[in-house]
């Protein structure tokens, strides 16, 4: 446990999401027969008693760096003023695993035990400024390990990013944008992560033997997380090698990959995949389609945001207009890169239905709302660039649309 | 009332008199249905022997049958055990859950015994005993066609409940079986050969739109889980899925459990059976999962083998043949006892004996046990007494009687303190710790380490006991969560209730069954593993090392269980936790 407490610290401080001292220092808690902290604080007091009333074993709390904290915190205070405290996330995983973010304004172990007993996720956000707490946090818990609060962690403040700047984007649209919007905008821009101009270098193509091809794998992985292209949860990697896709398992996070890939003979003669990435079944249909070697998905933010970005007239008007991310019924395009909807895993709804389909005429397509696949006929190179060429393009289109529609409200 | 119909009926078969129930709400919501309703009525008898005319056999369906649901078509049964003297449960798909609730009955209760064979009509209220003399010797098969039931559900025993095999099951819907704990042979005590259910009714849902949209949510979910829908899932493969991954992960119970690699794997896996009978799947009433699937063999439809039956029929006694394990299956099926039991005892039959076996000798062997023939009666007392009785009882692979099923605990060390704890003795199910240790849900676990694993198996046992009771599949919290499910009870029922309201039913359900197996004598002597997982290693290999468990290690994690589980050092409940559960127990 005490293991545990102290590697999901640090890795929500690695993810920037929260930092090596100060406010935003992550506070967790493992309970076997005792409750172990990854470091003392005064807010273990109130947490403790979240322990008492409640059947799990971990607990994440989190004050989460910037941007995250100004954004959340936005967020979190429309939520208690227009909508019943709760954040509607837009992206299509969250909405999968979180369905919606639960929002309240006092840190009272009472009314966090009240939202936790039902659900993965809390965010205390006081709306009184004389109130002691310093908001906003996030309090996420577990029943096997802390690992779960760190994902819901991650998962709550990569939500809110994509939401509020999605939303941004479309109250300049139809010129609802706020003041507040305005000013968040511009306080939080410069905390964006700086685009990433040069892609690093990976294991050449042709790769020797079954060693190499994971080492790539594991390289491809962990440069994804590196380079901000996805939150370290998320996302899947895959290379076809001999009759056999080497994917990475369901629920692993890409700069971890050692042991976390499984090999999926394509003549189906084990069952290796049981443990694979949900995205197994999209993964084999693309490599039988377009006869790519290599397959690359992150979360890419601004890709994500600008897949959702659709005309408010046009949008008004359509018949599913509520069910874009599994119903669009419009060929969409980032530039060149098309759009399709679907879900996650290989339900009637599934991406596994549409996306294949899209890669057989681009080596890349985005999922609504969900993330950027990438592929290449060789090794990751190819794939990686045009990952990170097509996150960076989207984030300049992005920034030109706000600018544009800023300086012509009309 | 909603979800539940509010009737419990109460048959007392020595004299064929029924009695109707009507359980306040209060109650239900407290017991909810299932494993927790049985266990109420199992408390009452706790300390009768299994085989006393009053000791009851509960069939309870959940307030989720009969609704949409997902994977809420189970039923649960509970006795005491023949087999170990312990609670004695088992989940059941099929039908059956939705016919009762269709027919108007959360559940039956069934006392006394009858002096001659019987079979019991129910439809909707009415209630009929009919002389089963004349089917009273045929296997499942046989019934089910001389029955014909159609559209109404059939609870059958094979000849092994009625020749006293320990671990005789109870077969439903020709299919489906509650196998463990030799459920069978307890009806076979009271002369119930079947149970014929049908109704007319529909059970009442208090938010149609909040219960679909529930649904969708786990739905979406269980689209998004690999394990349930993915190529390699139980959806395409069944459970069989698992094999590969057991003996990759080096966890397979090989020769008794001496070994835990099998040389011969990769040609016997799922993918296998799909290549030589071309399954078709299906599953329980309402299910969406659909795990269960039906092959072809000589043009006729045949049952497919669940995992433990493809692992125990094949690596655990030393066998290679597919069809070996198809033709296993199908008997123990009709003859109605449970795979696991009967492969474990006949592997340590041969550890004892050092006879190999071949097909036939297998399946003749399987006939005699069911038949109670020659060495075949003494099999039929499970590995425990017949270990025993032939003076090795360290060949016996069992934890408190009930013989352990296809996962060595050297490769996962929640399963070897899930074994060691569960109420019902060898089980993988009370604490499913394969959910997270192999299977990565809902995050991965390290297997190789106990650290947190006390609270971790203590949680997960609260979750699966009202699972239990709700009457859901386990399967389905591979995707969902009981987030989702604390919504579709409220949905159903109209009562306010969380994630956590639902687990503290399920403490207090799974702290009942400690109370119950406490009266009859078990405690921290029982609560442990044989001897051979803390004194031989597995089969280390490709940079995996199986080695003992470490017996200190294990001692503690035993005893940080205890403390979180509120029982003595002793493993034995305490007042003040039965009370602050709402139970009663007073100390030995
Ligand atoms: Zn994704």
């Amino acid at each position: 446990m005490e293991q545990l407490v102290n590697k999901y610290a640090q890795k929500l401080i690695q993810a920037k999401l929260g930092k090596a001292s100060g406010p935003s220092q992550p506070i967790i808690g493992g309970l076997d027969d005792m409750l172990v902290w990854n470091r003392p604080a005064r807010e273990t007091q109130v947490l403790e008693k979240i322990f008492d009333h409640l059947n799990i074993n971990s607990l994440v709390f989190l004050r989460p760096a910037q941007p995250y904290k100004s954004l959340i915190r936005y967020l979190a205070n429309q939520a208690l003023s227009t909508t019943n405290g709760l954040i509607q996330p837009k992206d299509c995983e969250t909405r999968t695993f979180l369905h919606d973010l639960p929002v309240i304004d006092s840190f009272n172990p009472k009314k966090i035990c009240a939202v936790l007993k039902n659900r993965k996720s809390v965010i205390i956000n006081p709306m009184d400024d004389t109130d002691s707490f310093e908001g906003p946090a996030i309090i996420a818990h577990g029943t096997v390990s802390p690992e779960q609060g760190f994902v819901t962690v991650s998962s709550v403040c990569f939500a809110g990013f994509i939401k509020f700047f999605t939303d941004y984007l479309e109250s300049l649209q139809t010129g609802q944008a706020t003041q507040a919007a305005h000013d968040l905008f511009d306080e939080i821009t410069p905390y964006i992560q700086e685009e990433q101009k040069k892609a690093p270098k990976f294991i050449p193509f042709p790769f020797a033997d079954e060693k190499t091809v994971y080492s790539a794998i594991i390289e491809a992985g962990r440069k994804t997380v590196e380079y901000g292209l996805v939150d370290s949860y998320f996302g899947n990697v895959s290379y076809l090698w001999n009759g056999t896709l080497y994917i990475s398992q369901t629920g692993s996070s890409l700069d971890e990959l050692e042991s976390c890939i499984d090999p999926v003979p394509l003549d189906h003669s084990t069952s290796a995949g049981l443990t694979a990435s949900s995205e197994l079944t999209a993964h084999l249909e693309t490599i039988s389609r377009t006869g790519c070697r290599a397959i690359l998905h992150g979360h890419p933010r601004f890709s994500v945001i600008l897949s959702m970005d659709c005309d408010p007239m046009e949008k008004a008007t359509c018949e599913f207009n509520t069910q874009c991310h599994i119903k669009c019924p419009k060929k969409r395009f980032v530039d060149h890169t098309p759009i399709v909807p679907g879900e996650v895993g290989t339900g009637p709804t599934g991406l596994c239905r549409t996306l294949p389909v899209a890669l057989e005429h681009s080596d890349n397509a985005i999922v609504y709302g969900h993330g950027l696949f990438t592929i290449s006929q060789d090794d990751f190179s190819h794939a990686f660039d045009t990952l990170l060429s097509v996150e960076n393009r989207c984030r300049n289109l992005y920034f030109k649309k706000v600018f544009r529609l800023r300086n012509n409200p009309s | 009332m909603y979800g539940w119909t509010g009737k419990i009926l109460h048959i007392n078969i020595s004299d064929k008199t029924v009695e109707i129930e009507t359980p306040c709400v209060e109650i239900l919501n407290q017991y909810v249905g299932g494993k927790g309703l049985g266990g109420r009525y199992l408390r009452q008898n706790a300390r009768l022997p299994w085989n006393h005319p009053d000791m009851v056999f509960c069939i309870f369906s959940g307030p989720l049958a009969g609704t949409s649901s997902p994977t809420s078509g189970r039923a649960h049964m509970v006795s005491k055990s023949p087999l170990t003297g312990l609670v004695a449960d088992s989940s059941v798909g099929g039908k059956l859950a939705t016919r009762l609730k269709k027919a108007g009955w959360d559940g039956l209760v069934i006392t006394g015994k009858s002096p001659f064979p019987v079979g019991i009509h129910i439809m909707d209220e009415r209630i009929e005993f009919q002389d089963a003399a004349f089917v009273w010797m045929l296997d499942t098969h046989d019934l089910h066609r001389k029955i014909n039931p159609q559209k109404a559900s059939l609870v059958t025993i094979g000849p092994a409940a009625q020749n006293g095999v320990r671990y005789a099951s109870v077969i439903v819907d020709q299919h489906f079986a509650a196998g463990r704990s030799g459920l069978g042979t307890c009806l076979a005590e009271k002369k119930i050969k079947y149970i014929l259910v049908n109704g007319t009714g529909h059970t009442r849902v208090k938010n149609p739109v909040l219960l679909k949209k529930a649904r969708e949510d786990i739905l979406r979910l269980t689209a998004a889980s690999p394990v349930l829908m993915g190529q390699s899932g139980f959806t395409c493969l069944g459970t069989g899925a698992v094999y590969d991954l057991m003996d990759n992960r080096r966890m397979m119970p090989t020769d008794n459990f001496t070994h835990t690699k099998f040389a011969h794997a990769a040609r016997l896996n799922a993918s296998m059976y799909t290549k030589t009978y071309h399954p078709k799947k299906h599953g329980c009433l309402g299910c969406h999962i659909l795990c269960k699937k039906t092959g072809t063999h000589d043009k006729k439809s045949i049952a497919m083998p669940e995992f433990e039956t493809m692992s125990h029929f094949t690596a655990l006694i030393g066998c290679t043949d597919t069809d070996l394990v198809v033709q296993a299956n199908r008997l123990c099926n009709i003859y109605g006892m449970d795979t696991i039991s009967a492969a474990s005892t006949l592997a340590c039959r041969r550890e004892i004996t050092g006879k190999d076996y071949t097909k036939e000798t297998v399946l003749s062997l399987l006939k005699d046990i069911a038949l109670g023939n020659g060495e075949g009666k003494d099999l039929g007392l499970g590995a425990a007494a017949y270990a025993e009785k032939m003076g090795f009882p360290d060949a016996a692979m069992a934890v408190k009687g009930l013989e352990l099923p296809a996962y060595d605990p050297r490769g996962a060390y929640g399963m070897a303190l899930g074994y060691a704890m569960s109420t019902r003795g060898g089980c993988h199910l009370r604490a499913y710790p394969i959910s997270h240790e192999i299977l990565r849900k809902p995050v991965a676990t390290d297997r190789f380490s106990f650290s947190g694993k006390a609270r971790i198996i203590k949680i997960a046992e609260d979750l699966n006991a009202v699972v239990d009771a709700l009457t859901a599949c386990k399967f389905t919290f591979f995707a969902a969560s009981l987030e989702e499910y604390a919504r579709i009870y409220e949905a159903v029922t109209g009562i306010e209730t969380s994630t956590q309201d639902l687990l503290q039913k399920g403490e207090t359900i799974y702290y009942n069954e400690r109370i119950i197996n406490a009266l009859n004598g078990f405690d921290i002597k029982d609560d442990d593993l044989p001897t051979r997982f803390f004194t031989e290693k597995g089969t280390s290999g490709n940079s995996i090392d199986i080695p003992p468990i470490n017996r200190e290690d294990f001692i503690e994690a035993r005893s940080k269980y205890y403390k979180i589980r509120g029982l003595t050092q002793k493993g034995l409940p305490t007042t003040e936790k039965a009370a602050s559960l709402g139970l009663e127990w007073n100390s030995l």
